[in-house]
């Protein structure tokens, strides 16, 4: 198929447990001519030995023993298929309280997510609980799919009532760019193809949605940030002098002869050249990966970041973050963990609890100071050195961290600085 | 389309460079995973780039079933000298001859599943703590689950329930002594992604696949190469087909399909019209519905 257009859009899965998530992304694949023949075949095949009639949709993405037994998803699936609009990437992520951190995985990379409600239940607690997570990475868009519509003969004033209730919550969200679209997953309806059973519906269908987000605008051009992820020196007599900053430019646009700042250590150079494997380029940007050569003899390391001279991010050693704690294990007050921000890594601990979300009113609890597994809190952090922080809310690359336990090595919490 | 956008070949390839760059910089002693077929060498190709002027900092490691097309061999050594790293090859017939493992026998017998142990064992004895796949999600439904950069416990093996959670590009490789982990840095390449890039970089890759006339039987509905591995059943006949691979695997399990597409934008146009999965034609994973999860679980790439 030839590409006219070479955009990629990633997005992502969310909504409680049942709610039909991976039987939409099936539905989506089958009926976008995406599936093989023999992914057909064996899907089929364990679809009818499960007594299923028909082909069960969600089997193209429940791809482990364990969740075909069960009937559930239980970690993130990738998929991915083309329209001659674009070229998406797609994460199937559970429901399942138990896994939120494995949708927080495939949220985390996320344009868009494809936010699932059954109209029997409308919304409830875990939709609230993904809606509030989608926010708080920031994904720029949030469809809203009114599934099971068969299940309540397609009723308009079901899919109305059913908006309300999630416009009440949905208004504390940080995302404001969010659309409606009743469908049937297991049917077809409004997804590729316009639904016969809801005339009453004008909007589009959930791919073309999908096919038509703006998402040009979704990567910071202004604030160029450099994370250095390792130093090329060859061996080689011909590049004896050679020094290359290798690493994927953050956010921003980099061009030789720019003046830059080293951080931590603020001195500054100019830019000598960009090269792109042995390509030399001028000019480079956000998500390139890139080695860049300075005009001066500076050190220079791993978890260092060049930036603009005249524009810095904030250098902090203690800052406050949302934080997804998603450790089994609850949060040890005092211990220390490894953080890890870009490629540079420091140990910090968790100062303080400011507060705790409540999921389900928004509320903020000031007094329960626990964080334990799926907890949602802004905590005060404090790291051995200075860090080169942006907000999240303006550089989703530069304004994150994760929290590891030095004593098993887990990835504990996700945190967004604020 | 604006200006600072990057297109999505360009994006796969800055993404798989990131996360090369980030296995050197986070383990002590990684390797590729090279089998000598399109994503290996994708890979390697990959890794090139990434360390630009500097050659690749990693060895290439080889699991060798015995079982070859001879052209991946030669292909094999002669990257390696045109790269100037070092070859790790691990070898199944060494695991039998030692009694680590036994042949399997039968018709079907193949010498797919014994790699674990030869893998498992070469990663052991050089110490190697992180190993370079070409893995693609889009591979196969467990494939589809694995993270970029996937934990593996002392014994070499993956819990695809309790897999750690891989925030935005952040990737944690930390690990204990004795366990290591497998990187997949082209994780969300798709096959017509492959080669739609091995065009637009004109990588060579081995002649087995464009199409050609060969020796061929059939067998579960694919075209097996002959060799002096196969054992003929009586009802089977040797026929000539002209025939091209879409996987390079163990000779004695890899289907190959009739083409006409002797030239990569012949391949191009090919697999953009398939109907089936590249590993629709691998017997290794017909075995059961779980066979590429089970294998995976106790080590297999
Ligand atoms: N009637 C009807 N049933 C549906 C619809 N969509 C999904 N289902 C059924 O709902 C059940 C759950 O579907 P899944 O797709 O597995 O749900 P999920 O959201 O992926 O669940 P988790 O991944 O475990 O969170 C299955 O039995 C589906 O057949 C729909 O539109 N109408
Ligand atoms: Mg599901």
């Amino acid at each position: 198929m030839e590409i006219n257009n070479n955009q990629l859009l990633r997005f992502t899965t969310a909504g409680s447990v049942d709610d039909g998530k991976s039987t939409l992304i099936g539905r989506l694949l089958y009926d976008s001519k995406s599936i093989f023949e023999d992914q057909l075949d064996s899907v089929s095949k364990t679809s009818a030995k499960k007594g299923h009639n028909g082909v069960d949709l969600a089997l193209f993405t429940d791809g482990l023993k364990d969740e075909r037994e069960q009937g559930i998803t239980i970690d993130v699936a990738y998929r991915y298929f083309t329209t001659p609009k674009r070229k998406f990437i797609i994460a199937d992520t559970p429901g399942h309280i138990q896994y939120t951190r494995n949708m927080v995985t495939g949220a985390s990379t996320a344009n868009a997510a494809v936010i699932l409600i059954d109209a029997r239940h409308g919304v409830i607690e875990q939709t609230k609980r993904h809606s509030f997570i989608a926010s708080l990475l920031n994904i720029p868009h949030l469809i809203v799919c009114i599934n099971k519509m068969d299940l309540v003969d397609y009723s308009e004033e079901i899919y109305n009532s059913i908006i309300t209730q999630f416009e009440e919550f949905s208004s504390k969200l940080i995302t404001k760019d969010v659309c409606f679209i009743p469908i049937s997953a297991l049917l077809g309806d409004n997804v590729v193809n316009y639904s016969k059973n809801m005339d009453w519906y004008h909007e589009g269908t959930l791919l073309s949605v999908l096919e038509n987000l703006h998402i040009s605008s979704d990567i910071n051009k202004i604030d160029a940030r450099f994370p250095v992820q390792t130093v090329l020196r060859p061996q080689s007599e011909e590049y004896r002098d050679y020094r290359g900053y290798a690493g994927r430019i953050a956010s921003g646009i980099y061009r030789v002869g720019d003046e830059v700042a080293v951080l931590p250590s603020g001195f500054q150079s100019k830019i000598k050249s960009i090269n792109t494997g042995e390509h030399e380029i001028q000019e480079a940007y956000a998500p390139m990966s890139v080695s860049i050569t300075l005009e001066d003899d500076i050190d220079v390391s791993r978890g260092n970041m060049i930036v603009r001279k005249n524009n810095q991010p904030e250098m902090e050693q203690e800052f406050d973050v949302m934080l997804c704690w998603l450790a089994n294990e609850a949060a040890k007050s005092r211990a220390k963990y490894t953080i890890v921000h870009t490629s540079h890594e420091e140990r910090a601990i968790i100062k303080d609890v400011v507060y705790k979300m409540d999921i389900n009113t928004f509320e903020r609890d000031s007094e329960d100071s626990n964080l334990s597994m799926n907890d949602i809190a802004r905590v005060k952090i404090r790291t051995t050195r200075r860090m080169m922080l942006d907000a999240y809310r303006d550089n989703r690359n530069t304004g994150s961290i994760i929290l590891i336990d030095e004593s098993t090595n887990e990835t504990v919490a996700a945190g967004m600085v604020v | 389309m604006s200006k600072y956008y990057l297109n999505y070949l360009d994006e796969l390839e800055s993404e798989a460079i990131y996360i090369l760059r980030e296995v050197w910089a986070q383990f002590e002693n990684p390797v590729i995973l090279f089998s000598g077929g399109k994503d290996s060498i994708l890979v390697t190709h990959l890794a090139k780039k990434a360390f630009y002027p500097s050659k690749i900092p990693f060895a290439l490691m080889h699991v060798d079933t015995g079982h070859n097309f001879p052209e991946t061999i030669q292909f094999r050594n002669d990257l390696v000298k045109k790269l100037d790293v070092k070859l790790i090859v691990g070898s199944v017939q060494k695991s039998i001859d030692q009694g680590r493992v036994a042949e399997e026998r039968g018709k079907n017998a193949t010498r797919n599943s014994l790699q674990i142990t030869t893998l498992l064992d070469a990663i052991e004895e050089n110490k190697i703590d992180c190993a370079i796949g070409g893995g693609r999600r889009d591979e196969e439904k467990a494939r589809a689950k694995e993270r970029f950069f996937s934990h593996r416990d002392d014994f070499g093996q993956w819990d695809p329930k309790n897999q750690r959670p891989e925030l935005w590009n952040i990737l944690n490789g930390k690990h204990f002594e004795g366990e290591h982990f497998r990187a997949f840095p082209i994780s969300n390449w798709t096959e017509m992604d492959v080669w739609n890039y091995i065009k637009r970089e004109n990588i060579s890759i081995p002649s087995l696949y464009f199409a050609h006339e060969r020796e061929v039987v059939f067998r579960s509905n694919s075209w097996i190469p002959v060799s002096d591995y196969l054992n003929l059943e009586e009802s089977e006949q040797i026929e000539k087909k002209k025939i091209r691979f879409r996987t390079l695997g163990d000779i004695t399990i890899t289907g190959g399909i009739e083409s006409q597409a002797d030239n990569l934008d012949k391949i191009v146009q090919e697999v953009s019209a398939m109907r089936k999965t590249e590993r629709g034609d691998r017997s290794d994973d017909k075995r059961s519905e779980t066979a590429m999860e089970d294998r995976k679980k106790q080590g297999y790439f």
